[in-house]
């Protein structure tokens, strides 16, 4: 699938490995009386992936809406790249990169035409060459001329992805990034993750898919019933522990244990 | 190009590029102003000195009918595909947006407004060239004013669910300002009367547009993020 490497397009600034880029804590969210997260703190250094466990309706979309300044906490405090993301949330989204369950695409440009529309919002190179070449990294250059809304559901998810390898994010959260992916798009964003996070970049997946997103994560996080019931990284734990411990913690009875 | 500048530009021409190609907007309110002009027609009937009398507020009556539909429009193609959380999350004053979208439904409104006068012309047989610089004065005024209140509102109820009936519940009373001075200012231009002698209305009409601009500007970012 790779016909140019992730790294040919994407600009990595420089990072102290050492910077924590997320420090979240005791973040609380409800809606109205219905609590969605309840005291969830955690710290992403640079160069770290943590993905995000956890049944449906469990927090997991809430918690990266909040970690992307897009919904504001009942309560807790939030830094992003050492900012307070809380009181000065437009000083930090220059840092943010989402993917999330919408696609961010106009249904009447072409797939080229959305690039060059979020690369210039973006304050980003908005260049011919460097929007074919993202396209090509997602084997959407041959449609770069076509009409989104000609696209598969699959199409849709490699052209939103195609316009993350544009910016500049040193914070990238991904809400189910496998969902509609062929086998060859899954090894291309497995790759593509690993390589931001080694250009220093912190990375926040949710999903469900186990396999792929615990190849790309340090660390594995479980949500249940909007609390992290288990952090750990994901060296210590083999993908069978992982699963087991998410049937006793998310769907078992005793997620006390 | 300063960022500002090539933000709201890069607006401008996303909006402009997908309603060229979907022409959704375009060819509803065009069709809308026929369906208007056979309506006021029939209304007036053949008489000339009834349609002379009642012209500048029938014109504006279209103008602002279309601009009802065409505002209330303006933001919902952002929220398919959420394309509004990469609005709220791109770095930069958002009044770029503002300016952006504000540009486009102008544009928008020109050609509806252009084809409205042209109808208005072969229905009624009237004649607008002697009064072509002074009417494309205060329509360009006049216009101005209800796009830059309407995108403003547009975005506000974009993200309600009664947002059809809420717009314009809040769009009309604000935009009772510009409508007046408009249509005085207009009856004025028909009249074939010099153009300071609509002084007084153009001068409230500016100062309307420019306090709409103002408080479009400084508080669209509050309007995204809510």
């Amino acid at each position: 699938m790779i016909a140019t490497g992730p790294d040919a397009v994407r600009e990595h600034p420089p990072l102290p490995a050492s910077d924590l880029v997320v420090e979240a804590a005791h973040l609380r969210k409800t809606y109205g009386p219905t609590p969605a997260l309840e005291d969830v703190s955690l710290s992403l250094g640079a160069g770290a992936g943590l993905t995000l466990l956890g049944p449906n309706g469990t927090g997991k979309t809430t918690l990266l809406r909040i970690l992307a300044t897009l919904l504001r906490p009942t309560s807790g405090s939030l830094r992003i790249v050492g900012r307070d993301a809380l009181k000065e949330p437009s000083a930090v989204r220059g840092a943010i990169d989402m993917v999330g369950h919408g696609t961010w695409i106009y249904e009447d440009l072409t797939a080229i035409e959305n690039l060059r529309f979020w690369s210039a919002m973006g304050g980003h190179d908005a260049a011919r060459p460097r929007l074919h070449a993202a396209l090509e990294s997602v084997e959407l250059d041959t449609v770069a001329e076509r009409r989104a809304r000609t696209f598969s559901a699959g199409m849709k998810r490699r052209l939103a992805l195609a316009r993350v390898l544009l910016g500049r994010g040193r914070l990238l959260l991904l809400d189910e990034p496998f969902t509609g992916l062929d086998r060859a798009g899954r090894k291309w964003l497995g790759e593509f993750l690993m390589s931001f996070k080694a250009g220093g970049g912190a990375l926040v997946v949710a999903t469900h898919s186990f396999d792929a997103g615990l190849g790309v994560a340090d660390r594995v996080a479980i949500l249940a019933s909007g609390r992290i019931v288990l952090d750990r990284p994901t060296a210590a734990l083999g993908h069978d522990e992982v699963r087991r411990l998410y049937d006793d913690l998310a769907l078992g009875p005793g997620i006390a244990s | 190009m300063t960022g500002y500048v090539r933000r709201a530009w890069i607006v401008v021409w996303k909006d402009v590029l997908s309603e060229r190609r979907s022409k959704e907007s375009l060819n509803t309110l065009v069709f809308f102003s026929v369906l208007l002009l056979f309506v006021f027609q029939f209304a007036l009937g053949p008489e000339r000195a009834r349609v002379e009398t009642a012209l500048p507020g029938l014109l504006w009556l279209g103008f602002l009918l279309a601009g009802l539909l065409a505002f209330g429009r303006t933001f919902l193609v952002e929220r398919e595909n959420d394309c509004w959380e990469g609005l709220v999350l791109s770095p930069g004053d958002k009044s770029a947006i503002y300016l952006g979208k504000l540009v486009g439904n102008v544009l928008l409104m020109a050609v509806v407004e252009a084809v409205l006068v042209l109808l208005f012309a072969l229905f009624f047989s009237l004649d607008f060239t002697r009064v072509l610089p002074g009417l494309a004065l205060v329509l360009a005024l006049g216009t101005l004013g209800l796009a830059a209140v309407g995108t403003l509102f547009g975005a506000i109820t974009a993200q309600l669910r009664a947002r059809e009936l809420l717009f314009p519940v809040l769009l009309l009373p604000a935009a009772v300002p510009v409508l007046l001075a408009s249509v005085s200012a207009t009856q004025t231009v028909l009249l074939g009367e010099p153009l300071a002698e609509a002084a007084p209305w153009l001068k409230l009409l500016g100062a309307a547009d420019l306090v709409y601009l103002v408080v479009g500007v400084l508080t669209f970012e509050f309007v995204l993020e809510a």
